[in-house]
């Protein structure tokens, strides 16, 4: 694990926690985590988007999560120290970087991967976060007036940099 | 002539063996005295402890390897917990309360991509299922994540304790076990044929107590109470935290409860016949634990009865492993009696106590019991409490548990014990989701009873609600 830990920024006792914590949630002990082993998590089931977050850790059509793969995706939420980007600036971008952040919840939005936000996939996942409290056309109507509010180039739909612009404020302070 | 001798010296050793055994052991669990041999095993132990621990620590620093340490700072820096609209008020840098008008930002997702990575890296229920991590060794592998041939002397100690502990105590406390069931088993029996009922339970009471000292002894437990002048009385009900079945015997070594249970068959099920013989305790078949209706009704009847002893129940309903407290279900809190609430706080360092039913069966988790080191607990007894006016049943028993909570420095918690092995309802997601359109919406008559809601809860987003019935 040499290398990838360099590029991971976490310490060494920081491994073992989230090794340990790894194994915990491995019932099956087979050395990977089915989805099944993250829903066991209360705190995380009761979240209305527990299932999105759940499947950023999973690779493209894969069941299973090993432990490089949980320690990569949870390395992206590392506070960012500010000595350490001074430190070496020519290095390629850390995974913890704020954009790295920011990449991880479009893809929370962006189900099919095709570097957009349509309307339907903000509709999904607004549906996901109010449940049955709120009507359809009050929804729509909420969706609608974000794309408008956010899409510059007239596609009707929200790219990756039109989504840093309308999360612009928080780029301000830490996120996460 | 060499056979002859060798017979000799068995047998001498074997009377040696028992007398001391029934001088040192048996006799002072009879007469309720102690010899003070037990604290002073304790304190040796303690010693030897910090003893390993300090070699582990150097011999780490000679080798340049890091130990592990369960306290650690984790991944994320987790904020205590506040409310969904708080946060999303912060995230979203905005100091107005909430308008009436629908306010939706792309970043609002942010609360809930953190709050979900928090709990997969660290969350407050799942370790409650599992034996708790100690800061210092105490020489049992079981409970050792740095164990690596550090130190010849170490090892040697290591060693060491195996022999004493499978060689000599395991042993000695199979035997004591042995004998108290039997014990219990035969006076309890020889008791029920006494004609007279206040000398019967006069008896029953002292052959029970003199047997569960001798359970107590045979798994080197070393009691401590506190409060004792609060001990619950009869026509009450005594609750108190469930960490493991051994909870029963060490409160019944101070004092006669009636036990409530389900019908076992083989050895438990002889035990809990005889029980009944001498002294009345409430079994159910299983068919009949499903009934709330019965549940209740016996009990209620068992604590207008004010010649019979106060019951023992554990509402957690399952074993929690001693670092928090979890929900209690509310059925023995609807009975309307006095409620003696006891909180029992084990010790780890000279052995784990908590049952975790989905690792260990029973017979495997008594053997690890008794090849510990010993037994270490505090028991408090708590100021008996009364459901108050106006407050329901649910409420009454988070007062309780709060009480208990607070006196064994264990953490409150709302969440289900349940949880560790079914899967959590949906509707505190639903409470999510509605909180959540709140924020959107902001509908401003539900803004007061919102806030009534979420004061209420230590952990700001779960309601109060009791989702799981029955006892």
């Amino acid at each position: 694990l040499g290398g990838s830990c360099a590029n991971l920024l976490l310490s060494h006792s920081q491994i073992t926690r989230l090794y340990s914590r790894f194994t915990s949630l491995d019932k099956g002990e087979n050395g990977t985590l089915s989805r099944e082993d993250f829903q066991r998590i209360p705190e995380l089931a009761i979240n209305p988007l527990g299932d999105r977050i759940i499947n950023a850790f999973f690779p493209e059509g894969e069941d299973q999560v090993n432990f490089r793969g949980f320690m990569r995706t949870l390395a992206h939420f590392r506070p960012i120290e500010d000595n350490e980007k001074s430190k070496n600036p020519t290095a390629s971008e850390p995974l913890n970087s704020r954009t790295n952040k920011l990449l991880f919840a479009f893809r929370l939005y962006d189900l099919d991967r095709d570097d957009k936000i349509s309307r339907d996939e903000l509709l999904q996942v607004l549906r996901m976060m109010v449940g049955v409290n709120i009507s359809d056309e009050q929804l729509g109507s909420i969706a609608d007036r974000t794309i408008q509010e956010a899409d510059t180039n007239g596609d009707n739909s929200i790219s990756f940099n039109e989504f840093i612009k309308a999360s612009f404020v928080l780029t301000l302070h830490t996120l996460l | 002539l060499l056979p002859a001798s060798s017979f000799l010296c068995l047998g001498i050793s074997i009377t040696v063996w028992f007398t001391l055994l029934f001088v040192f052991i048996i006799m002072p669990a009879v007469l309720g005295v102690s010899f003070g041999i037990r604290s002073f095993y304790m304190r040796t132990l303690l010693k030897i402890f910090e003893w390993a621990t300090l070699r582990m620590e150097l011999g780490a620093k000679e080798k340049n390897q890091e130990l592990y340490k369960p306290y650690t700072n984790g991944i994320i820096a987790k904020e205590p917990p506040s409310s969904l609209q708080q946060e999303i008020q912060e995230l979203r840098g905005s100091a107005n309360s909430l308008r009436s008008e629908p306010e939706f930002e792309m970043a609002d997702i942010f609360y809930f991509c953190r709050r979900g990575v928090e709990s997969i890296v660290d969350d407050e229920v799942t370790k409650r299922f599992s034996a708790q991590e100690l800061k210092s060794w105490n020489l049992l592998t079981r409970s050792n994540y740095n164990f690596r041939h550090i130190s010849l002397r170490l090892t040697v100690l290591w060693g060491l304790g195996i022999l004493i502990r499978y060689g000599v105590l395991l042993p000695l406390r199979v035997t004591l076990a042995v004998t108290g069931i039997c014990l219990l088993l035969v006076l309890t029996t020889l008791v029920a044929f006494l004609p007279n009922a206040e000398l019967r339970s006069y008896l029953s009471e002292k052959v029970h107590l003199m047997c569960y000292r001798i359970c107590v002894r045979a798994l080197t437990a070393i009691i401590t109470y506190h409060n004792r002048e609060n001990k619950p009385k009869n026509g009450g009900i005594c609750v108190a935290n469930h960490t493991t079945p051994i909870d029963v015997i060490i409160l019944a070594n101070d004092g006669c409860y009636s036990l409530v249970g389900q019908v076992h068959g083989g050895l438990m099920g002889m035990v809990q016949r005889a029980m009944v013989k001498s002294s009345s305790h409430i079994w159910f078949e299983r068919s009949e634990v499903k009934d709330r209706h019965l549940v209740a009704k016996r009990l209620g009847d068992h604590v207008a009865d004010k010649t019979k002893q106060p019951i023992l129940v554990f509402p957690e309903g399952t074993c929690i492993n001693n670092t928090s407290v979890m929900m209690f279900k509310k059925g023995s809190f609807e009975i309307g009696c006095t409620v003696y609430p006891v909180a029992i706080k084990y010790d780890p360092r000279f052995g784990d106590a908590f049952w975790n039913s989905s690792k260990f069966g029973m017979v495997s988790y008594l053997l690890r019991m008794m090849s510990s080191w010993a037994i270490v607990c505090s028991v408090w007894y708590l100021p008996p409490m009364n459901r108050e006016e106006g407050e329901d049943a649910v409420q009454f028993a988070n007062r309780v548990k709060a009480a208990i909570a607070a006196q064994g420095g264990l953490v409150d918690l709302i969440w289900d014990g349940g949880l560790k092995r079914a899967k959590v309802k949906d509707v505190f997601k639903e409470e999510q989701q509605k909180l959540y359109s709140k924020v959107l919406v902001g509908d401003s008559e539900d803004q007061m009873e919102d806030k009534r809601s979420e004061d209420g809860t230590p952990e700001g987003d779960e309601s109060s609600k009791d989702p799981a019935e029955g006892q």
